[in-house]
């Protein structure tokens, strides 16, 4: 039984200052259409909406025709780059903004986690909010009686129940206004990314009840999110956009493996330079900084080789390269070091062999420092990025793999000793 | 063919589609949120006590001190009549009901602005923020009418000049009718600004010039009669003298002026809500 059906769902948006000659536009338009009884003058035109490329109209399609029929009980990825038309799929579906055309028909109701706690006022107690929130998004005061307890147990904050959110560290925060939406218990769920806050305990309690909202109770999940992993293993079916039509629609894998094969979403970010424009100091200076693999893309199964190229202006100038991998949120994961010695008047490469089933899956840059006589000469910040992805079938553990790295030459074994 | 078609069509629940015809008001959506409603008169009521020294207090000291000042410029040094009545009174009562009026078209009429974040994420239908806060307003007028009363009665005692007839009982009635005008008048502004921001300074002005324009400091009668049927044709002149007139005898009570003020508020409410109902579901863009 389809649950929801998008019906050739359009959204135009206007370029640049929405106030600047919007009177003249308006009155046009009331004229072309009320008077001489044409059609929309501005929804002839409007470019495709690709940020790279400079638009050539003032009007840009975010969405252009979208057909898609989504399956009760069926949790549904989409996935595509930023500004690819995922956010206002899903504000239009959330009833935020209005399509330009098109129909999008639902059974049930519809309720959205685009952002966790909205509406949630700092004066006002925990209890307070619950009530508030859960009426905004369209509970009445009975159903949320007859949760409460559980809500407040999800969340976990029955000690500050009656403090005022201000007095709240943020992931309280998100978890009490997840905890609100997740008892909501619409026929749709709509959820945008809001797995990416929160500890680990959290969104492993997140997930599971996302699962159960789509199993055990046969409702259906829109679900968004730059995380592959978690789309994967939550969702059976995927829709990816790109430039605001629909790319690719199918089973998930399948989704996922199109939208990683694409070169401009693998994450990989290489660098050259030339002579002129190259990065560096009178001494050194950077021609190429990129990672070599082999494959479609880095998967945790992978090994691959983080490489610098440089030249060295000075016969005999003594360099090591230090390598910092950092992590998304800019936490070193390590720094290593090649040997100290000096180099011949010339170009050089700097190698770092990264084994298979070291790194674990998510995003990474690297960070080059050129180190003379123990002092930094100079340091190449962020000189190029990439992204490990799973490659994992079945596995019982369905959120992100927590941690930097994933080394799978740590031997464990466990024994039995003695019976009690 | 054709009946199966209907059939489907039926199933669903909710469509989502591009600008709603102009008179396509679902108040049935609205009543289904009133606990939202609720919640909403509650938080202004709780969030406006909180961290303040005085707390509610400043509903009594705010109009108290007003009364002062007019006392001290329009009945002291310009010389205003007040019809026979006693300043403080006169004055108060005229607060009363304009500060209500004021309060709800100042906070309406930035509806879509200060809630535009929240309305960026969730939907529900606009216009509870503005009833909600309508209602709230309420209770900041019934601390208002408190002093007032405690005035009203020290003079009853003191043996003023002061007659309390049946019109007293339109109080209700007169509330209503300015709730309608605020909110009609203030979704009208809230909508018309979001687009066009500088209509927010031209309806600062006009709004605080309404007020001389409303016998607020000066009784209607003082006007010649030509003066007065222009002064009529403001919806609120009516109530403020029907409230004077229902608990003091003086001023000038018409159910004429009475019935042009509800009709003015019928169709300026009509006007308001079709063109909220309409900007509502298009502001995210424009905002």
């Amino acid at each position: 039984m389809t649950a929801i059906k998008f019906e050739n769902i359009s959204k135009q948006y206007r370029l640049g200052l929405v106030s600047t000659r919007t009177l003249s536009h308006d009155l046009n338009r009331w004229w072309q259409i009320n008077m001489r009884g044409k059609e929309d003058p501005y929804l002839q035109i409007g470019s495709v909406n690709d940020r790279a490329t400079k638009a050539d109209s003032e009007y840009v399609w975010a969405l252009r025709d979208i057909n898609f029929e989504v399956e009760q009980g069926d949790v549904v990825g989409i996935i595509g780059k930023n500004g690819a038309g995922k956010s206002t799929l899903l504000k239009i579906l959330s009833k935020v903004t209005t399509p330009t055309t098109g129909i999008i028909k639902a059974k049930g109701r519809i309720a959205s986690l685009l952002e966790v706690g909205t509406g949630f006022h700092p004066e006002m107690t925990g209890r307070e909010n619950i009530y508030m929130n859960g009426a905004i998004m369209g509970m009445s005061k009975a159903e949320i009686n007859r949760k409460f307890d559980e809500i407040v147990d999800f969340a976990g904050v029955e000690r500050y129940i009656d403090t005022p959110v201000k007095r709240y560290s943020s992931g309280m925060t998100v978890r009490l206004g997840f905890a609100v939406a997740a008892f909501l218990e619409p026929e749709i769920l709509v959820v945008d990314e809001v797995l990416a806050v929160g500890d680990a305990e959290f969104q492993r309690k997140a997930i599971g009840k996302m699962q159960n909202i789509s199993q055990g109770e046969g409702r259906t999940v829109l679900f968004v999110s730059h995380n592959m992993t978690a789309v994967k293993n939550l969702c059976k079916k995927g829709l990816m956009l790109k430039d605001g039509s629909i790319e690719y629609t199918g089973h998930i894998e399948e989704v996922v493996d199109f939208y990683l094969s694409d070169e401009t979403v693998k994450g990989i970010v290489n660098h050259t330079w030339t002579l002129e424009n190259a990065p560096g100091l009178d001494k050194i200076r950077i021609k190429r900084a990129f990672v070599k693999y082999e494959g479609d893309y880095i998967t945790v199964n992978t090994p691959f080789d983080l490489v610098t190229e440089f030249w060295c202006f000075e016969e005999g100038f003594s360099v090591n390269v230090s390598m910092h991998l950092f992590d998304r949120m800019g936490e070193c994961v390590y720094n290593i070091y090649t040997i100290n010695k000096p180099l011949q008047k010339g170009l050089h490469r700097a190698v770092f062999h990264i084994p298979a089933n070291l790194m674990n899956d998510g995003c990474y840059y690297v960070s080059n420092m050129f180190v003379t006589n123990s002092q930094a000469y100079f340091y190449h910040e962020h000189a190029h990025a990439f992204e490990v992805v799973e490659e994992r079938e079945a596995s019982g553990w369905h959120g992100k793999w927590i941690g930097s790295v994933r080394p799978t030459f740590i031997q464990n074994d466990y024994n039995f000793i003695e019976s009690i | 063919m054709a009946s199966a078609f209907d059939n489907e069509s039926q199933e669903w629940t909710t469509e989502i589609k591009p600008q709603n015809r102009l008179l396509d008001i679902n108040f049935k959506e609205i009543w289904r949120y009133r606990d939202l409603w609720q919640m909403y008169v509650k938080r202004d009521i709780i969030t406006s006590y909180k961290q303040t020294i005085l707390g509610p207090l400043w509903f009594f000291i705010q109009p108290a001190i007003t009364t002062l000042m007019y006392m001290i410029v329009f009945g002291g040094i310009a010389g205003i009549s007040t019809d026979g009545l006693p300043q403080p009174l006169f004055y108060l009562a005229g607060i009363c009901m304009w500060n209500y009026f004021s309060e709800c078209l100042n906070r309406t009429s930035s509806t879509f602005t200060t809630n535009a974040d929240i309305f960026g994420k969730v939907y529900f239908p606009r216009l509870i923020v503005p009833l909600a806060t309508v209602s709230s307003s309420l209770i900041r007028m019934a601390i208002q009418l408190l002093l007032f009363i405690v005035v009203y009665i020290f003079y009853l005692i003191k043996g003023a000049n002061i007659h309390p007839n049946i019109y007293i009982l339109l109080l209700p009635a007169l509330i209503v009718i300015m709730a309608g005008l605020a909110l009609g008048f203030g979704i009208l502004i809230s909508s018309l600004t979001t687009k066009y921001r500088d209509l927010t300074l031209l309806f600062g002005f006009i709004v605080q010039l309404w007020m001389y324009a409303t016998p607020v400091i000066y009784p209607l009668s003082m006007m010649s009669a030509k003066r007065q049927w222009i002064m009529a044709l403001n919806p609120l002149t009516s109530i403020v003298e029907a409230f004077k007139y229902g608990t003091m005898g003086v001023g000038t009570f018409s159910w004429g002026m009475l019935e042009y003020s509800f009709v003015f508020m019928i169709v300026l409410l009509a006007i308001g809500i079709v063109v909220f109902n309409k900007v509502q579901r298009s502001f995210m863009d424009t905002v």
